[in-house]
Parts: structure tokens; sequence; C-alpha cells
């Protein structure tokens, strides 16, 4: 514990100290973070959208500008209203409509519909805040960026470390291999940590975007997805002495891994097989997990699922990194 | 005297290279030993070898006759060739963290003022000077209070100045009881400082034994020395032809170098070559005697210049 300690402590200095570093941890995702919001600021809608659950013959429907969606499970689409994903529902059977009183598209729609001259329906009021894009960018944006500064962090120091002799000299004393790397995913855990907490305040003072779920759930499935990540990372960097191959093979890693655990765009609808490959990506995991924390507000045993693959995910990568790993 | 670290048959091979070809010896406890070679000769790989830094193809390192094991990391001290610190840590914070990586830690104060720490405690160990740097490095060597220490060539580099210093530092150690191997590519620091030395060449031992025996197995002849600027052709023409080998009846016996603009007469008997060469009528106003040195025996053994 002592070694471990001393360890842990060094490193926290190094990086501390390392002010490009670290600014740049922080910049970097607050910047694109920024950067979407501005992009997505106005008009993510282009027009509105009004659900239509069974049979439905309406003078409403030749209303331009409305894009009409069959929907399946009006639950789900009551939600959708909810979060302004759609402006209006329509459940033909049961002659009603549900509107969020809080949606300008909601307003907008509702007024064509009672112009339309066609049968009167009931209304259902609800209420909700709107999902944006950046809502619902949220938690993939704060998860790749963990899953950066879990790759890039802890591969490219210990293979600095390798090439720089900094390991062959730790290797002379009585410290072991589990106790170092212990320190490093530790101290890599508490930095992502206390990035993460600091770009998820300082974006959320700017977009003041969508938590519905617990803090405490979120931070834990932040926290061990991170553990995954840096594993990962740790597993890349268990014998590598070139920098250059570390870079390449953590590109390799994390570019697909950015692209296929749904940072960016739903993957709802892929083919199977990027679905499979999909799962058995970490990101993957606390993306889904924490969108479903932060925008469906989803209880820790709704997410438990997402929550053992990455410890399972984590514990593999552990074993194997410590197992492959080399002084020199 | 008990031997503390034990080297037996080991050998170590590269893919196309044998860096030790089966060396054996024994370091007794509090004695300094010192690793002597040309560049490429295996001193590193061996001392590395029984750091347990290395693995050796075969053979055995043993330390108080066990295996090298965590017993040995806990009383052992290094110093490599080549280290890179933690970036973005001063000296102190350096110390502190080596400190803690051993379950007893000599007095910080106490190894601050012994190896001379003091100016440049709270500085960056990237901004060190070479000799504070290594003075640095032996710190942390000797932070677990170790019972054996290992450099590798530590002054390499240094100027003269840091170079004594560094030398009394290492009496000082070896003053407390410790035993230290060094490796070295000068003469007169392995002639300073070593109670045994080893002569390594292309991966073995090639002579061992204290310094002045080593010199007395080899030479027991003297060094006349004169520039070769005071000396004519032919007069070193002549001062050749008194080789043994190619005048039996020559007045004495010696030895002829040419060595950095000076011929070196190597003889047993001074008051004969010094006969000979007043009767040369050669000027001796700048003439030097001396004994040979490490350097001469090196130069001898491994016919290589030491520094190449």
């Amino acid at each position: 514990m002592k070694r471990f300690l001393a360890i842990l402590h060094a490193r926290n200095l190094e990086f501390i100290r390392d002010r490009a570093a670290l600014s740049w941890g922080l910049i970097f995702p607050t910047a694109l973070m920024m950067g979407f919001a501005l992009v997505f600021s106005n008009g993510d809608q282009e027009r509105y959208k009004v659900g239509i659950a069974g049979e439905f013959n309406h003078p409403f429907l030749q209303s331009q500008y409305i894009k009409f969606i069959p929907v399946e499970n009006l639950e789900k689409a009551i939600i959708k209203v909810e979060r302004h994903q759609l402006d209006l529902l329509i459940a033909s059977d049961k002659l009603r409509y549900w509107v969020n009183s809080s949606s300008p598209g909601g307003y907008i729609t509702e007024q064509l519909l009672k112009a339309s001259g066609g049968e009167v329906l009931k209304v259902n009021e609800v209420s909700g805040k709107e999902i944006r894009y950046i809502d619902w960018l949220i938690p993939g944006v704060l998860g790749m960026n963990m899953m950066f500064s879990a790759l890039f962090g802890i591969g490219f120091v210990i293979v600095r470390y390798r090439k720089n002799g900094v390991l062959k000299r730790l290797r002379g004393t009585p410290l072991s291999a589990t106790e170092f790397l212990m320190a490093q995913i530790f101290s890599r855990l508490l930095l992502i940590i206390f990035v993460s907490v600091i770009v998820y305040i300082g974006c959320d003072l700017i977009l003041d975007f969508s938590m519905y779920g617990s803090y405490i759930n979120l931070f834990l499935v932040f926290a061990i997805g991170s553990l995954a990540m840096i594993s990962l990372g740790l597993l890349i960097a268990s014998r590598l002495k070139s920098d250059e191959l570390a870079a390449g093979l953590t590109n390799a890693i994390s570019i697909p891994m950015m692209l296929l655990s749904g940072v960016w765009f739903s993957l709802e609808g892929s083919p199977q097989w990027i679905l499979f490959i999909s799962n058995l990506l970490p990101l993957t995991h606390v993306v889904d997990a924490s969108r479903a924390i932060m925008l469906e507000g989803a209880g820790i045993i709704d997410v438990s699922h997402h929550i053992l693959i990455m410890l399972l995910m984590m514990l593999f990568f552990l074993f194997l990194g410590v197992k492959l790993f080399r002084w020199e | 005297m008990a031997s503390i670290l034990e080297v037996n048959s080991l050998s170590k091979h590269y893919q196309t290279t044998i860096a030790v070809d089966n060396v054996s010896f024994q370091i007794n406890k509090g004695q300094c030993f010192g690793m002597l070679g040309p560049n490429g000769a295996g001193k590193t790989t061996t001392i590395e070898i029984m750091e347990g830094i290395t693995e050796p193809t075969s053979g055995k390192v043993l330390y108080k006759g066990n295996a090298l094991g965590q017993l040995f990391r806990t009383q052992c001290g290094i110093q490599f060739q080549h280290t890179s610190l933690q970036e973005f840590l001063t000296v102190r914070e350096t110390l502190k963290l080596f400190a803690g990586l051993y379950p007893e830690s000599s007095d910080l104060n106490e190894l601050i003022k012994r190896c001379n720490l003091e100016s440049f405690l709270d500085s960056d160990n990237r901004k060190l000077s070479g000799g504070q740097r290594q003075r640095m490095l032996l710190a942390i060597a000797l932070i677990n209070n170790p019972e054996i220490v290992f450099l590798d060539e530590p002054t390499t580099g240094l100027d003269p100045q840091a170079r004594h210093n560094f030398w009394d530092l290492i009496k000082s150690i070896l003053s407390h009881g410790t035993t230290v191997i060094l490796t070295t590519h000068y003469m007169e620091e392995a002639a300073e400082l070593c109670d045994e030395i080893v002569i390594m060449d292309h991966g073995r031992i090639i002579a061992q034994g204290a310094p002045s025996e080593l010199l007395q197995q080899h030479f027991s002849e003297r060094l006349v020395r004169i520039p070769e600027n005071v000396l004519s052709a032919a007069q070193i023409e002549a001062l050749k032809q008194q080789h043994p080998s190619l005048n039996k009846n020559a007045l004495f016996q010696h030895s002829l170098y040419q060595k950095d603009d000076w011929i070196e007469i190597s003889t047993n008997d001074v008051n004969q070559t010094m006969k000979y060469l007043l009767n040369a009528g050669i000027d001796l106003s700048f003439l030097q005697i001396r004994q040979h040195n490490l350097e001469d025996l090196f130069l001898e053994l491994t016919g290589k210049d030491l520094r190449i």
C-alpha cells in the first residue's frame, strides 16, 4: 500500500504539473461540446412531427410541412411527446390526441388540427422538457472523452516510461508490477473523474442539458466504464516499446470505438454484425447506460446488464494486461 | 571474508551475438568490485543480470546464497547507466517517491547532506547538470540503506572535478561497510576505488585480481618516456634495434611503444637504459619515468584503447 501510494502521488503530481496536457484534457471536450451546441442550436427540426396510432382518416393529414409517423407503442410515443421528439400524438381509435403544453411545435400543430375541420378529438396535455440532440449527445461525448483519456493517457505514459527507462529504474526496487499498474489505473481514474465533473458542470451551466436520473448511478456507470477502458489502455501498453506503434494501435481501437458506440448517431436499425461489434466495445455500454440514466431516468437495475458487461470487460483486460506486462 | 554475491557460469546470448560468455566470480562483503572493459565488452549486460534486471540465458546469480528475490530487492541499490526519472518532479519529491518504495528508508536529510543535494533540492529533475544528476541518482541508489550498491559507469561524462567529488562519495559509502560494484571506462577510477577488478572483453573475463597484483603479474618493468620530437629517425631506429627479438646482443631488455607523440621504453633496468640514452646523445630534458598503470595493462590485454 505504501508503494502504491508513493507511485500514485508521483503520477498525480506529474500530471497536474504538465499544464499543457491538463488544459488540453479540459479544453478539448468543452470546446467540442460548445461547437455542437452552436451547430445544433437552431432548427434541429425542419418540420413538425405528428405520431399516428392506428388507422386515421382525417383532413388534418392533408396539412403541409408535417411529417406523419405511424406509431406502434403508444406509451413510448407519449414519452416522446413529453420530450418534444413528437409535436403531437394522435390515437385514432381512442379519438384522443396528446400535446405538450410547453412545446411551440405542439401548439402550432394543435391549432392546425383544430382548424382542419375534421372530427373533434379529445385533448390530453402532457408536460416535459424538450430533448434536444445536444441532450442526447452529452452522455456520448462525455463517454468518448473518457475513452480517449483512458486509452491515450495510460497507454502513452506506460510506453514512454518503458522507452526512457523509468520502468527499468522502478524494476530495481521492491515495487511489483501489480502495484505499479494499480497506481497508474487509479491515478488515471481520479483524473478522468475530475475532468468529467468539470466538463459536466461547465456544459450544464451553458447548455442546461437534461438529467432525469440519479447522479450516483451516473457516477457509477462512468467510473466502471472508465475502469474498463483504462484497463484496455493498459493491455495495449503492456508490452509495446515504440510510441509510434502504441499511437497507431490506440488510434486503430479508439476511432472505430468512437464511431461504433453510438456517440454521434444512433445505431438503431444498423445491420446485425455492426450491432454485434458495437456490443463488444466498452464505450457502447458506457454511452447506452448513461443515456438511459440521463434521458430516461433509468435506475441501476435498468442498466445492470451494461454494468455487468463493463465489469467483466475490465476484469478480462486487467487480467491479460497484468499477465502480459513487461518492465522492458 | 564471506561472499555476498556469487556469479556462476553466466551467459547471455542475443540472436546473433554472445554478450556474456560463461562468466563466474564472487564478490566479498564490503568490497569495491570493479568491472572494466571497452564498449561492447559485456559489462553492462553482466551487471544488469547481477541486478536481476536482465534474465541470463544460462547461469545463476546468488545473493547471500539465495536466488535474487525480494530480500535482494530491498537490500540492493542501483544506479543505471541511463536513467530517466518521472517528469515534473523535484529532486526532493523524487527522493520521497523512491523512499516510499522501500519498507525502510535512510534518513533523507542525512542522505541529502551526504550527496550534496541541498543546493538543487527543489529543482525539476530535468534541469540538473551532469554532476548534480549523478549525485541524485546515487542518492536514490542509497535511499534504502543498501548492503550492496551497483553503479554502472557513474562518472562517464563528468568533468574531472565532478568525478573526484563522486569518488569521495563512493569512498564514504565504502567506509560504511557497503559493498560496491562498479563498471567504468576509467582506469584511474578503478585504481583509486577498487579492491578487486575484472577486465572483460568479448563477453569474457580476461583478467581478475587486485589492481596492484595484476600490475605486478603483468609488468615488472618501468616505463621510460621521451617526447618523439626530440629524437631523430635514426635514433628511433637504433632504439628499435635494441629489442631482444631483433638483436640477440641487445644492451638491455625492453619493448618500445610509440604512443601519442611519445616514445615509451619498457625496461627492467632503468640504469642501463639511461646509460644507453646518454651515450646515444639523446636530449633527456623532457624524460619521464613511471610505473605501468591499469591503462597499459588494459591495452596489453585487449589490444584496444579503453574509450573506443
